[in-house]
């Protein structure tokens, strides 16, 4: 019976082990939106992208409906192409719906904001978003500050 | 001058025979695969240092996660940017804190433990009785319990990333506010499986065989006295912490630290 009780409870250990790495992947690490069957792709070619990468938030009104799977430049554009998984359920994206990429904080990570247009027509998987607006480069705003102090 | 140059020499000796013993040891009892009476003795093995550790590993994780919520919350409140408490408190389980403390703390749980029976066994002969059977005791009695700590403190460490995370979450979302869906989905878009969780459960391994190796190794040739298991008890202990220490940085450079 001491014997039972032990393989039970090694059993018991080790399915717990399982059940808590099972845990870690959906609940911590977030996986359920990699590649399921429960998104959709659609891609955005954007000036400049610093700072975005693979796993940053997909925003609608604030609210997170989606990650960037790959931030890559176009070879034939030569601008940043962003790869983004939006779920399955978010279907009202309109084709003329903008993507820019904004700043969680003072200091937060980037992230994309997507604004939705008038159009009737929906983005579907593949889909492209035409209207993007850049990110933020510190540099090139100071940059421009001062270009435009030495134009007066 | 020359006894001192002598006892350097000796030492080192020592240290390097040792180290060879060491491998010698751990190539001897993993040389066979244990058969169905060998799966038998890892079983209550896996016991004895994983379902008994469980404790103290649960109570540890969840005080720690509940720490990290605090510090990081008043921390972060200052720039408000609380929500980040979520990602913050995974991250520094998963990456550093749960391989870290659980060695440590399965160090002092099971590695003296597994220490000291084997320096009991050596003392009252039971080692010298089994080789006067034919029965090898590296095989019957080093194997599984070795086997059973890389098995069981990966397990451990786990399962205390997933209480710390909720630790963590009771404090931060239930006590002090934070927005759960805020603690979740920075957590979720901050910790990669792969290279956070995979990361850290590769230390995890590495931690396992080395705390158990050397507390094996320390109990398998401890002089037979009481006095020797309490000093092999004791540097099993020291030890294992310094090594889980040493390598923890190593590994964080190799891993993280893009060295």
């Amino acid at each position: 019976m001491a014997k039972k009780w032990l393989e039970i409870s090694v059993g018991g250990l080790l399915v717990a082990g399982v059940a808590a790495l099972l845990a870690l992947a959906i609940q911590v690490s977030g996986s359920h939106l990699n590649g399921s069957s429960d998104s959709y792709r659609i891609s955005a070619l954007f000036d400049n992208a610093a700072g975005l990468s693979a796993k940053a938030r997909v925003t609608v009104a604030g609210v997170i409906v989606g990650e960037v799977t790959a931030v890559a430049v176009d070879p034939q554009t030569l601008m940043a192409k962003v790869d983004m998984a939006i779920a399955g359920d978010v279907d009202y994206l309109s084709i003329d719906t903008s993507a820019s990429i904004l700043t969680a904080g003072l200091l937060g990570e980037k992230y994309i904001g997507l604004s939705i247009g008038a159009e009737e027509d929906v983005l579907t998987e593949g889909g492209v978003i035409e209207d993007t607006q850049s990110a933020l480069v510190l540099e090139e705003l100071i940059g421009q500050v001062l270009l435009n102090l030495g134009g007066d | 001058m020359m006894n001192w140059l002598q006892t350097i020499g000796q030492q080192t000796l020592q240290r390097i025979a040792a180290l060879g013993g060491a491998w010698f040891m751990l190539g001897q009892a993993l040389w066979g695969m244990p058969g169905p009476k060998g799966l038998q003795r890892l079983t209550q093995q896996l016991y004895v240092v994983g379902v008994q550790s469980l404790v103290i590993i649960l109570v540890s994780a969840a005080f720690i996660g509940m720490v990290l919520g605090l510090q990081g919350y008043t921390l972060l409140v200052d720039y408000g940017s609380e929500q980040a408490v979520g990602q913050m408190v995974a991250l520094t389980l998963v990456r550093e804190l749960a391989p870290v403390v659980a060695a440590l703390l399965f160090a002092g749980r099971a590695g003296s433990a597994l220490t000291a029976e084997l320096g009991l066994m050596k003392a009252t002969e039971q080692l010298a009785s089994l080789e006067m059977f034919g029965v090898d005791p590296l095989h019957r009695i080093v194997a599984p319990r070795f086997l059973a700590g890389i098995i069981a403190l990966p397990i451990l460490v786990i399962i205390f990333n997933l209480v710390g995370i909720y630790g963590g979450h009771i404090v931060a979302v239930e006590w002090l506010g934070v927005h759960s869906g805020a603690y979740w989905g920075n957590m979720q878009a901050a910790v990669s499986f792969v290279d956070d969780v995979g990361n850290g459960l590769i230390k995890a391994v590495v931690f396992a065989i080395l705390v158990t190796w050397i507390a094996l190794y320390q109990g398998y040739t401890c002089v037979p006295t009481s006095q020797g298991i309490s000093e092999a008890t004791t540097r099993t202990v020291v030890y294992s912490s310094l090594v889980i220490l040493g390598f923890d940085f190593i590994l964080t450079a190799l891993m993280f630290g893009g060295l």
